[in-house]
Parts: C-alpha cells; sequence; structure tokens
C-alpha cells in the first residue's frame, strides 16, 4: 500500500526510540503440560544459557558437587534438571487446581508460562513483530490502548498482546476487551477469559481501568476486521465513542495504537453474507485461499508487522462531567482515530514490503 | 422476630444464633413442617406461609422484625419442584401480604439470590446490583427469586417506613448447606459443558448467618441495612479448579447432551439440574461486592477459595484427590530427576515429600 496518500509529518520522535529491544526470553518454564520435557526447546535453551553466560555465582549456589572436568556438562544437566523440577511443579499446581485466577477469570500463570509461549513463536518468527513506542505505555496506573483493527481472525489483538508483555519494561498485562462473540463459542470463551479479556462494555472497562489495569479496545469492531481488502489501512467509525467517555470517567490516559501488517494476513476479497447470516457470524470471508484450500486457507499470510504505541492524550484535566458531554466525545474519538491513522501512513510509508 | 423457612439447616442456624444476641426478646420459628434439628429454645409454630394463617400469626406474635428464608431452590424431604414453586412465590406473598397489615412490622429481611442476574454470554463479567440481567431466567429458582424480589419491591413502596434488606447470596457452600450446586459437587464424576470453563462464586454459611444478623438488627453507625445487596467471598474460582480442588473428575459434554441429560435427571428426581443451573454451568457468574462492605458493612470472614477449601474438607476427597495426583507428579519427578543426588531446594516439589 505504498500507493496511499501521504503527508509528510514533521513530528518522529518516537523514531529515534524505535529500535526495537531484542525480545526477552521468558525464562524458567517453559510449556510442558504432559509431565515430559520439550526436549528441543530445553536443551537448547539450557545450552544457551551454559554458553553464552556462565554464571559462577549461580553454579556454586546450586550444586554443591565439586567441579571436576565435566563441568560444562554438569551445568547444563543442572539447567536442565531446574527447568524439569520447574515444569513438574508448574503441573503440579495446575493438576491440583492450587492457581489463582481473578474475577474476570484471567489466569496470570497460564497466560504468561503457557498461552504466551505459543503465540510467541506467531509473534517473533513468523510475524516478526517490530515494536516502537513501547514506553508511551505508563508503567503503572490504569490506561486504554485504543488500536485499530484488521485481518478477517483478530490475530492483532493477541499479537498486541504478545508485544506489550514482551517488551514492556514494567512487564505489564493487557487486558483485551473483545466482542460478545467471543463469548459465546465454545473453547474460544474458555482461552479469551483465561488470556484476560472480557467483554467490550463500559462496566467491565471501567471496572478494569479502576483496578489500574491496562485495557485493550479496538473500537472499529467488526467494522474494522471484517472489511474488504480494498479498504485495507482506512480506519473505520470508532463506534460511539464510548471508549473515550470509560477512559474519562476513570481519568485514565488513552494510547493510540497502530497496527500495520494485519491487513494483509488474510485478504478479504469477498463476504458471503448469507452463509454468514445462517452461521450467526457478522461475516464470513472469502479470501484467496479461503475456503477453496480448506483446512490451508486458513494459514495467514506471513506479513511483516510494525506495531507503534503513540503518545498517551491525557483525560485526567478534564471535570467529572465532561463524561457526558457529547461534543467533547466525539472531538477526542477524532483525535484518537486521526492520530492512529496518521501514524498507520507514516509506516506505511517507511515499510519496504509487505513481507519483509 | 419471626423467620420463615426454619426447618431448613440454615434457617435453623439462624434461629439458635439469633437468640443469643441481646436485642432479640423473642423468636418465632414458622415453618410448614415440624423441623428434625432443635431451635434453642424459639417458639416454633407450625404454619404453612402460602396459607393465609401466617398474617394471624403475625398479627397475634407482633413481631418488629421479619425475616424470610423461605426462598430456596430445592425442596425439603420429598416435595416436588411445584410446591418449591409455591412456597416460594405465593409464600412471599402471603407474608407480604400480612406484613403490610401489620403495623408492628419495621424490619423486613428477604434471603434472595445472585441467580437473579442469570448468566449469559453477553453479559459483564461482574454484576453490581444496578445491572439488568441481558437474559431473565425462563424457569426455575431464578424466576421465583425474580419474582419474589419484584413482590418485595412493591412492598417496600406501599409500605415506605419499614425497612426492606434483600440480601442475594451467591452460591451458599459449607459443611451443611444443602443447595443445587452443594448437590452438583457431590456427585463422583462432574459433568461439564465443553468448551467451557465457568467463572463461580460462593459464600459460606457462616457468612450467611452471620449477614443475615446484620441485615436484621438496627444498622450499626455508618452503615445502612436497607437495599438490595451482593453477597459473596472474595475472588472466583473456576469450575476446572474445583473440580481439580475437589478431586473429582470431569466429564466434558456437549451443551445439548447436557442439557437433555439435566432434563433426563430431573424427571428421574435425582437431583435438580435445572436449566438456570446449567446456565450457570455453563456461563459462570461473578458479583461485585463493594455495596456489601462499604453501605452494608460486612466483610465475610471466608473468601470463595476458602469456602470452597471448607466444603471440600467436610465432604472428603473424590476419585482422584489432589494428594494423590500431587504425590504421583513428585514421583515422576524423583523418576526424571537422574538419582535425585542434588534436588533443587528452592522448588516445592521435594519438600513435599
Amino acid at each position: 500500500m505504498a500507493d496511499a496518500k501521504v503527508i509528510p509529518f514533521d513530528d518522529d520522535r518516537s523514531r529515534g526510540s524505535a529500535v526495537a529491544r531484542p525480545p526477552r526470553r521468558r525464562g524458567a518454564v517453559s510449556r510442558r503440560r504432559n509431565g515430559e520435557p520439550a526436549p528441543v526447546r530445553g536443551i537448547g535453551e539450557a545450552g544457551e544459557v551454559g554458553e553464552v553466560q556462565p554464571l559462577p555465582t549461580r553454579t556454586a549456589g546450586q550444586d554443591d558437587v565439586p567441579v571436576t572436568g565435566e563441568e560444562r556438562l554438569d551445568k547444563d544437566a543442572g539447567g536442565l534438571e531446574r527447568r524439569i523440577a520447574g515444569g513438574l511443579s508448574f503441573l503440579r499446581r495446575r493438576l491440583t487446581g492450587d492457581y489463582e485466577v481473578d474475577d474476570f477469570g484471567y489466569d496470570e500463570e497460564l497466560t504468561d508460562q503457557v498461552l504466551m509461549s505459543l503465540l510467541r513463536p506467531l509473534y517473533e518468527k513468523y510475524f516478526r513483530v517490530e515494536v516502537k513506542g513501547v514506553e508511551n505505555i505508563p508503567a503503572e496506573g490504569g490506561a486504554l490502548i485504543v488500536a485499530n483493527h484488521s485481518g478477517t481472525l483478530p490475530l492483532d489483538g493477541l499479537m498486541m498482546q504478545v508485544a506489550v508483555h514482551d517488551h514492556h519494561p514494567a512487564g505489564r498485562h493487557l487486558r483485551l476487551l473483545a466482542a460478545d462473540l467471543v463469548f459465546v463459542l465454545p473453547v474460544v470463551n474458555e482461552l479469551a477469559r483465561k488470556l484476560g479479556h472480557t467483554l467490550a462494555c463500559a462496566e467491565d472497562a471501567e471496572r478494569l481501568l479502576g483496578q489500574g489495569e491496562l485495557v485493550g479496545v479496538m473500537p472499529e469492531g467488526f467494522k474494522g476486521i471484517g472489511k474488504p481488502f480494498s479498504e485495507r489501512y482506512k480506519l473505520q467509525r470508532f463506534g460511539r465513542g464510548g471508549f473515550v467517555s470509560t477512559a474519562l470517567r476513570q481519568g485514565a490516559p488513552i494510547v493510540p495504537c497502530s497496527i500495520v501488517g494485519a491487513e494483509e494476513i488474510y485478504p478479504m476479497i469477498g463476504n458471503a453474507k448469507t452463509l454468514a447470516r445462517v452461521l450467526g457470524f457478522p461475516y464470513f470471508p472469502l479470501t484467496p485461499t479461503f475456503p477453496w484450500l480448506g483446512p490451508l486457507g486458513g494459514i495467514p499470510l506471513p506479513t511483516k508487522w510494525t506495531i507503534q504505541f503513540g503518545e498517551p492524550i491525557p483525560t485526567d484535566g478534564y471535570p467529572p462531567e465532561a463524561a457526558e458531554d457529547p461534543m467533547l466525545m466525539f472531538n477526542l474519538t477524532d483525535q484518537v482515530r486521526e492520530q492512529i491513522q496518521h501514524t498507520l501512513y507514516k509506516l506505511l510509508v517507511q515499510r519496504r514490503s509487505v513481507f519483509f | 422476630m419471626l423467620v420463615t423457612g426454619v426447618a431448613r439447616q440454615l434457617g435453623g442456624r439462624f434461629v439458635r444464633r439469633i437468640q443469643r444476641d441481646p436485642q432479640v426478646d423473642r423468636v418465632v420459628a414458622v415453618d410448614a413442617v415440624r423441623p428434625e434439628h432443635h431451635l434453642g429454645g424459639a417458639d416454633f409454630i407450625e404454619a404453612d406461609i402460602r396459607q393465609p394463617t401466617i398474617a394471624r400469626v403475625l398479627a397475634e406474635t407482633g413481631a418488629d422484625t421479619v425475616v424470610h428464608l423461605d426462598v430456596t431452590a430445592t425442596a425439603l424431604g420429598r416435595g416436588s419442584r411445584t410446591t418449591v414453586k409455591e412456597t416460594n412465590v405465593i409464600g412471599t406473598m402471603q407474608l407480604l401480604g400480612a406484613c403490610q397489615k401489620s403495623p408492628n412490622v419495621k424490619r423486613l429481611v428477604v434471603k434472595s439470590s445472585t441467580n437473579v442476574y442469570g448468566s449469559a454470554p453477553r453479559d459483564p463479567a461482574v454484576f453490581t446490583e444496578t445491572t439488568p440481567p441481558k437474559s431473565l431466567p425462563s424457569g426455575g429458582f431464578a424466576k421465583d427469586a425474580v419474582e419474589v424480589e419484584g413482590y418485595v419491591r412493591g412492598f417496600a413502596r406501599r409500605r415506605p417506613d419499614v425497612a426492606v434488606c434483600v440480601l442475594r447470596f451467591a452460591n451458599i457452600l459449607g459443611p451443611t448447606a444443602e443447595t443445587p450446586l452443594a448437590a452438583y459437587f457431590s456427585l463422583p464424576v462432574l459433568p461439564t459443558v465443553l468448551g467451557y470453563d465457568p467463572r463461580l462464586q460462593f459464600v459460606h454459611e457462616d457468612d450467611v448467618i452471620e449477614v443475615l444478623r446484620i441485615a436484621s438488627h438496627e444498622p450499626r453507625r455508618g452503615t445502612l441495612n436497607s437495599g438490595t445487596f451482593n453477597i459473596a467471598g472474595d475472588g472466583a474460582l473456576l469450575l476446572s479448579q474445583c473440580s481439580r480442588r475437589l478431586g473429582r473428575p470431569t466429564v466434558p459434554l456437549l451443551l445439548p447432551a447436557v442439557t437433555w441429560a439435566g432434563s433426563l435427571v430431573r424427571t428421574l428426581g435425582m437431583t435438580d439440574f435445572s436449566p438456570e443451573q446449567i446456565r450457570l454451568l455453563t456461563h459462570g457468574r461473578v458479583v461485585s461486592t463493594d455495596q456489601m462492605r462499604e453501605t452494608l458493612g460486612f466483610t465475610p470472614r471466608y473468601t470463595t477459595a476458602e469456602t470452597f477449601a471448607d466444603f471440600a474438607r467436610s465432604h472428603g476427597p473424590g476419585l482422584l484427590p489432589p494428594e494423590a495426583v500431587a504425590g504421583a507428579v513428585d514421583r515422576i519427578a524423583a523418576l526424571s530427576l537422574p538419582g535425585g543426588a542434588h534436588p533443587p531446594v528452592n522448588l516445592p516439589t521435594q519438600s513435599a515429600n
């Protein structure tokens, strides 16, 4: 989409900090559900740890066997052993139900140790997500991240969650607001709740912001995610601006977020409306591969993604009755929307190709 | 003070407890059947609240506080669902009619349930007292509770001089609680709905007694005990967590199969596995307890998890006790750690052995 009408922008402050940090390696326990260590990854990482950072203090504290000539091997075995033990204690906690979930059903332990590890390969290897401006997300307190929505399937939300989870220095967790369809579908609703998502409604959003959580919302909803390929990167209407009044009521800053790359994962060239109505879905996508190639059509195109978090827009300077002011609400909504749209265009100009 | 529904464990316990309070002169306990447990010196009057006799009882005793606990989901003994519904709805109407006639009544406490919110995927995750239900319960106890609350609201409008307190209890659990969910958790194998893991919230029966006491006395300084309050322990548990902590295996079934099995079980009269129960076990329900803390001034002693732990303790482990599962994992740990020569001390895996 290099042919987009692009207006040059002068303020480019976040570009200096755009150097992607090396993805933080999640330590300790990788996913091991059935008690078996994941051999390739486990050994690979243990070896890596042993080679790259031989920490003498750790080995000394860890095992009291005298250091022999097989020091390296021993260290590797120690790391592996520790990982196995960690995995087993995790398994033990899971099997006996000895873990916590919050009122929304968010299972932090499962998310951190299993679900994020499942999404990370998609994030790092497949879409090669580049994250910019993550420092714009406040380190503490409630904040509302508002992003564009695209891609037929809501992978952009999940990738945004991984981005915040892996890159934010304060290790914040993003709580996404999802459409009600998510909570109707079996299995999907269970996973969504465990990932910390909740229904996109003012009550839940306010409660989460009030608890000082980081809330992610995609106000375009189905209009954005189910728009035809020809309208890619054109922001749709931002709902009824409910997210602004929620943020105003809680005094939480709004962080605009632009996601580039998600539009092309499933190019939607058609919409089988009748079939969608029969199935009760808001749209039924027809892409060059789906449903013609069957399950193969479900594989997204390996596009290169960029997620940019913009400057936060403060909302705490307004009087309490501001949340009831429709004019202010529309203005703020437009401000957020335009900031996202401009950043999208800017990122599109910088993009070399859809896939690299 | 007049208390209805005393033939149940909960009513009996409440009557025994409330008599020890100095503010209470006399407790009149009413139920249609004679309770099997003792009532600790309270005057028992065998009266059916569905009959107009309840008005005479109220007039003769001159009670100033009425605690209506006879709003229940399950039948006592071998009553049918129709009897339960009649007691809930017609009984409440009769009792409220009697209260309206009686000039002495100053305070009315009604036991309701968070079932009034229903359970739907389109509901917010946490219900407050003012959240309108997205899908009104179509039948069963939940509908009874909605209707009871409707009549109570009408009564409160007609008698503004009476302090009316409606307590919406989450699922009551405890060593002696007799609720549908307690019956469900006593099944050897728990049928669940495939692809759903509902969030559940419990309240301990001790806390129920305590909050009923607070509601039936004069409000303490700085609190208000008239209005509608959600009563639940802190936090939430997933059904999968419950089954693991209880050590009872689950059988995930497709939703239509569960509905069918539920109606089969209901026909056979084993448990009241009603449609609303199935909806609860599909979508779950969590309520906000801010009003309970801030306005009513009550802090439950048990969290949801502690309530469940107490319930699990009193009912014994199921087919897969958590200790056995933990032991099995520890054995795998012992096998897979070569020799176990240098056990990692920072992990609880070994220390539990």
